[in-house]
């Protein structure tokens, strides 16, 4: 097996092999045990398939996928692959439609995939027709199982799933509950494509030891608070992850918080701080979330900034991540104006947030010619892979490869 | 048409290439007017009319604002750009305002000398002041390419 290529020394997941992000052999297995198998992946916002009859495409590792809301308001999704001679059914990434027509046959499925209708299905003077044996079984579109929590879209292909709450963990349906509890309004969406394997992202959003150091905006610009407490949160099987800060527990506005405290760079001051401004709409005073689940998704609130984004791998080198920003529907005018704003912050062109996509490349780039290296995931390596209060930490690294290696069915040296 | 105003405009759209791919921001932000904005808007974003942008800079402040991060914060992959603008057209003239739009096309080349296609576009922009001096009040880049290669760290 491609997975028993690599060794995995040292303990507790701190030594992570690099032929691991680059093997193709390793890539297809992914595609089966971990995103079409017993995992639970993100796949969009209700709020994006709000009327009977809405669908987009999106993808669960590399396979497109159809969610569609039907007549009766229930959540569908399948695999866009067409049962007849396998094309790609729904070309258009959203849209409404009565049903799905394949363009090469016009075989027709329902809006919960199930095939309505085959031209010709009895042929031309009862030759060449469906064959006999065909006549009475369920042919459709492959369908994953589809759980939503509180508006968020989440599908398997292991009909036998945990359901999706307990998959997720109480922090995190917790963390859920605060960011969906009002009805979203959605903002609109930004795409990146980036050079290297999906799971340099999934390490990258478990890592805010590299915030403060790579990310040199809020620094250069003495927005950098040493205030700040946080944390992160790490679920039972490791994989999830939320870090998060908290501003300081005084209640000066965030003006005169961003204009100069704990100035690390002289000179250098922004000429509209108000981007930055928090207001405390979840009244916690966090202004600063990224949670991650596993396999596939970050929900993150930067500022007033809210958005998902879905990992999607393009093979071992290369994914795209697929961010959607929503606000609520009772915003004011004006908080839409600043969540548009704060669309700066993050993304593909993120002031905050741009370098990821530079290091990912970095790493993608050397690693090619060391697989049978490791990359060394130092920081808080003696500490167990649990819920803590440290900020400068790699440990919820250590969670991703937890749940990783275990999907995976790979032995690890004397990892948990 | 006025043939002074069009050549004035493609003049205005070459010295916009030129000083974001020699890395000049400082003379390109001196290509806005005082009162001016600019913001990138994946295309995909406004066929479904929703407005959210990958940059958004409604002030000149906002604007400086990001320039200077480029300039001092940001890390972003060692590159140089190349815009292509063609397909020029003059939209609305009056005595002191004009609104054109153009096509563009920018590469960016690596370290290694190879160079691929990082994003085609349309300008719509908006200009003030007399033909002698023109300055941009309004720059709105509609990006076809919403899936941004790597990163967006240089203007469009």
């Amino acid at each position: 097996m491609a997975m028993d290529r690599y060794a995995w020394p040292g303990k507790a997941l701190s030594r992570i092999p690099f032929g691991i992000f680059t093997d193709p052999e390793v890539y297809g297995e992914e595609q089966t045990r971990v995103f079409r198998g017993r995992t639970w992946s993100y796949l969009c916002l209700e709020a994006e398939i709000a009327e009977p009859g809405d669908f987009r495409t999106i993808f669960v590792g590399d396979t497109s996928v159809v969610v569609n809301r039907a007549k009766d308001g229930s959540l569908h999704a399948f695999i866009n692959r067409c049962a007849h001679r396998g094309a790609i059914v729904r070309r258009e990434m959203y849209g409404n439609a009565p049903d799905h027509v394949c363009v090469y046959h016009q075989w027709c499925f329902d809006q919960t995939g199930k095939l309505a209708g085959v031209p010709f299905k009895r042929g031309v003077k009862g030759r060449g027709g469906f064959p006999r044996e065909a006549m009475n079984e369920d042919i459709r579109l492959t369908p994953l199982r589809v759980q939503s929590y509180r508006g968020a879209i989440f599908g398997t292909f292991a009909q036998d799933m945990v359901p999706l709450e307990e998959y997720l963990d109480p922090q995190f349906t917790a963390h859920l509950d605060r960011l969906l509890s009002r009805p979203l309004r959605i903002l609109g969406y930004q795409r990146q494509r980036i050079r290297g394997n999906w799971k340099l992202y999934s390490e990258n959003v478990r890592d805010p030891y590299h915030g403060g150091l790579l990310h040199l905006f809020q620094v250069t610009f003495g927005i950098y608070r040493n205030t700040q407490r946080g944390g992160t949160r790490i679920s039972a099987q490791k994989g999830h992850n939320i870090s998060y800060s908290v501003q300081g527990t005084d209640q000066e506005d965030a003006r005169t918080a961003h204009a100069g405290v704990g100035t690390y760079r002289e000179g250098f001051s922004l000429q509209y701080p108000e981007l930055l401004a928090y207001r405390d709409e979840f009244r916690d005073g966090c202004g600063l979330s990224i949670m991650s689940v596993f396999p596939n998704a970050v929900f993150h609130q930067i500022g007033n900034s809210l958005a998902t984004r879905q990992i999607r791998p393009k093979g071992p080198n290369e994914f795209e991540l697929f961010w959607t920003y929503y606000g609520y529907q009772d915003d004011s005018e004006e908080m839409i104006e600043h969540r548009l704003d704060q669309a700066n912050l993050a993304g593909p062109a993120g002031l905050v947030s741009m370098e990821d996509g530079e290091a990912i490349e970095l790493v993608h780039r050397s690693i090619a010619a060391g697989s049978d290296r490791h990359s060394f995931v130092a920081m808080g390596a003696d500490e167990p892979i649990e819920t803590s209060d440290i900020l400068v930490s790699e440990i919820p690294i250590r969670g991703f490869w937890t749940q990783y290696t275990s999907i995976m069915g790979i032995r690890t040296g004397d990892a948990p | 048409m006025n043939i002074e105003a069009y050549i004035r405009v493609l003049d205005l759209y070459a010295r916009y290439a030129r000083a974001i791919d020699d890395g000049r921001f400082q003379d390109w932000l001196d290509l806005f007017a005082d009162e001016c904005s600019y913001c990138v808007v994946p295309l995909e974003n406004t066929r479904q009319a929703l407005q959210l942008p990958i940059i958004r800079c409604r002030t000149r402040a906002m604007l400086s604002d990001r320039i200077v991060s480029l300039q001092q914060a940001n890390i972003y992959n060692i590159h140089s750009d190349r815009h292509l603008i063609s397909n020029v057209q003059l939209i609305r003239e009056s005595p002191d305002r004009i609104e054109a739009e153009a096509d563009f096309a920018i590469y960016q080349t690596d370290q290694e000398g190879e160079s691929r296609l990082f994003g085609v576009g349309r300008y719509r922009t908006e200009l003030v002041g007399p033909l002698q001096d023109l300055r941009i009040r309004a720059q709105h880049v509609t990006l076809d390419t919403a899936s941004v290669p790597t990163l967006m760290a240089t203007p469009l």
